[in-house]
């Protein structure tokens, strides 16, 4: 059976940045299986097209939400929708964080600028078992102060450590800048007993993950989440595919022992 | 499956009536025939359309028609088609939607009204070409639902090759001359002496319920013994081979091979190679809409690695050079379309070498990649 879209209420519309939109989305009738965070649905918007996003909140958890950069026609077809209008959803498909393993151990999540989003409903998680993990660490890198999402809840969060650093700072920025990895030495883990969730730009990834690798966090301990072209997510279009992998059924969260030898090949 | 049907000897007129009883039976039935200088796949109202008495001249970037004595109809190697065009067509409509006034949006999934083809002449190279689709399509989690409604539907009758193209590599890549299984009937034919006629082999419940409604005679060992041996010596008659080699391991190793650059000179990244590839399935989407704007359809229609879209992301295409596009096109054919779907993308049937304008060889490429590879080491 091709998979057809399931329409979806626009329940909630958040401006997170000039750039960004949380939608908080309710099923109109039939509701899809439940996500994992870390996987992703189809998003359709009317008349314009399909594309592949992360949740950033799940139905266990708040709801199902994406968070959307406006950077094409359909994100900005879906970034204008309002409260209301009714979206095309299906899913769920891909990897998940897998949280699951890190249990009794130190949680590390790297995000640079939006791909804090899909790594929110795992934060979460964590820290709504405090007893099950050990430290939770948030490190958080961005362009400029005015691309950060989630500023609130980074503060609010009950982590053992939260950095936020940004590229370019304003007048008002007091806090750290420069890239994300530079705050890896702050965060409390211990890399023998560390699960690590990357998700962001390529080269922030590819830095990140570096870096932990470095400080001896076992690859197969750093979980990264993949981003290629998608136009169907069922594995027949072949777009998404990374040498070996389709990033759809066999990502978008991979291990490092997976991605690094990949995303070492230029252009591959 | 408890088809024991021994072989059978299908004539001239029997191959017409086997024609016919598929017509009969309301199938759309497809086969070879000749049409603006090439033998191309269409639909045939009798087996008087099939190219009797024409052959094929193949090199790399060329393909003539030529005329043969012995008025053969299947003594031609694959054309500029292939099956993937009827079972996975060129565009399909998914699905549409419908946005009401007070805005309500209805999805309507496309029920696939696939004809009930009969495919006629399917070359045993082709035939796994449909088992490798069949795989990708059908073969994972989800199914490609109008490949896969088309696919059950159809009948196969596949013929022998024994008349191998130069361009032609099946044995190298570990198939033909002959059919493997997969076929509902399995033809062989035979020109000599003793008249035109085909051997049949029966490979399934739904062929030998065919078999039965045509006329026919059981296989002499003449005609037997003529049938294998043509296919035995078109198995050492192929114009060309891959290097006998693990490719799988080879690709592997051979991201970074200078070949790439040579090859990727003389490439002009037109994606004529994905065309004419029975395997390959890569698709995008596109969205259309009317002009009231509140019917809305997804349409999926052939895609190619060779194009800059293929790979892009909102910063720009992740493959840009066409180094990089052609290096994807043969380790994924010979490589990493193991590691997907478990089998290899490529059957050797030599359109990717005939019908390139450039002539690119993917033989000759492999071999390159080979060399470089045992010139390091």
């Amino acid at each position: 059976m091709t998979a057809v879209p399931v329409p979806h209420l626009v329940v909630d519309r958040r401006r997170d940045t000039a750039e960004t939109v949380t939608l908080r989305l309710e099923p109109v009738g039939e509701a899809l299986a439940e996500f994992a965070p870390g996987q992703f649905a189809m998003v359709h918007c009317f008349g314009r097209g399909e594309i592949p996003l992360s949740v950033s909140s799940v139905q266990g958890t708040g709801g199902l939400a994406h968070t959307i950069r406006s950077v094409g026609a359909v994100s900005d077809g879906l970034c204008a929708t309002r409260v209301g209008d009714v979206v095309g959803l299906r899913g769920p498909y891909g990897t998940s964080w897998e949280l699951e393993p890190a249990r009794g151990q130190d949680v590390l999540v790297v995000a640079g600028g939006i791909g804090l989003a899909p790594l929110r409903p795992l934060i979460l998680g964590a820290l709504a078992e405090p007893e099950a993990y050990g430290r939770v660490s948030v490190l958080v890198g961005a362009r400029t102060p005015a691309d950060l999402i989630s500023r609130e809840e980074l503060e609010q969060w009950a982590t053992a450590y939260t950095g936020v650093t940004v590229d370019w700072p304003d007048t008002g920025w007091h806090g750290d800048v420069g890239v994300v990895t530079q705050l890896l030495g702050r965060a409390p883990f211990d890399p023998d007993r560390t699960w690590a969730f990357v998700c962001g730009p390529e080269p922030m990834i590819r830095a990140t993950a570096r870096d932990l690798a470095q400080r001896g966090v076992p690859p197969e301990r750093i979980r990264v989440s993949l981003e290629r072209n998608m136009r169907c997510a069922t594995g027949h279009c072949g777009h998404c595919q990374l040498g070996p992998l389709l990033v759809c059924r066999d990502g978008p969260v991979v291990g490092w022992e997976q991605a690094q030898p990949l995303l070492s090949v230029r252009e591959l | 499956m408890s088809v024991t049907t021994a072989p059978a000897v299908l004539d001239r007129d029997g191959l017409d009536a086997l024609v016919t009883a598929l017509v009969g039976q309301g199938r759309t039935v497809v086969g070879p025939t000749v049409r603006d200088g090439a033998i191309v796949l269409a639909e045939l109202a009798s087996a008087d359309a099939l190219p009797f008495g024409w052959g094929v001249e193949l090199e790399a970037g060329r393909y003539r028609l030529v005329r043969r004595e012995d008025g053969a109809a299947f003594a031609h190697s694959a054309g500029p088609q292939s099956w993937k065009t009827f079972l996975h067509p060129a565009r399909e409509r998914l699905w549409s939607a419908d946005r009401t006034p007070e805005g309500h949006v209805s999805f309507t999934p496309e029920e696939p009204a696939a004809p009930d083809y009969a495919f006629l002449g399917v070359r045993p190279c082709d035939l796994r070409a449909v088992a490798i689709q069949d795989r990708v399509l059908t073969g994972g989690r989800y199914e490609d639902s109008g490949y896969g409604a088309r696919r059950r539907r159809a009948l196969l009758i596949s013929v022998d090759c024994v008349e191998p193209g130069a361009t032609c590599f099946c044995v190298s890549t570990g198939g033909g001359p002959a059919a493997d299984p997969g076929y509902d009937l399995a033809l062989t034919e035979v020109v000599d002496g003793d008249g035109h006629r085909f051997l049949v082999r029966v490979g399934s419940e739904e062929g030998a319920r065919l078999l039965e409604a045509v006329p026919h005679r059981g296989a002499d060992p003449a005609t037997e013994t003529t049938a294998r041996a043509s296919v035995d010596a078109a198995r050492d008659r192929m114009g060309r081979s891959l290097p006998p080699v693990d490719l799988r391991a080879l690709m592997g190793a051979s991201l970074d091979a200078e070949r790439w650059d040579d090859v990727a000179a003389r490439c002009l990244t037109c994606g004529n190679c994905t065309m004419v590839c029975p395997t390959c399935f890569c698709v995008t989407t596109e969205e259309v809409t009317d002009l009231t704007g509140d019917h809305t359809e997804r349409w999926q229609r052939w895609d190619s690695c060779f194009d800059l879209d293929f790979s892009y992301l909102h910063e720009g295409p992740v493959r840009s050079s066409g180094k990089a596009r052609y290096r994807q096109w043969l380790t994924h054919k010979l490589s990493t379309w193991h590691d997907q779907f478990g089998t290899s993308g490529c059957v050797g049937c030599g359109r990717c070498i005939a019908w390139c304008p450039a002539g690119i060889d993917i033989t000759e490429e492999v071999a390159a990649l080979h060399t470089e590879s045992e010139t390091e080491r």
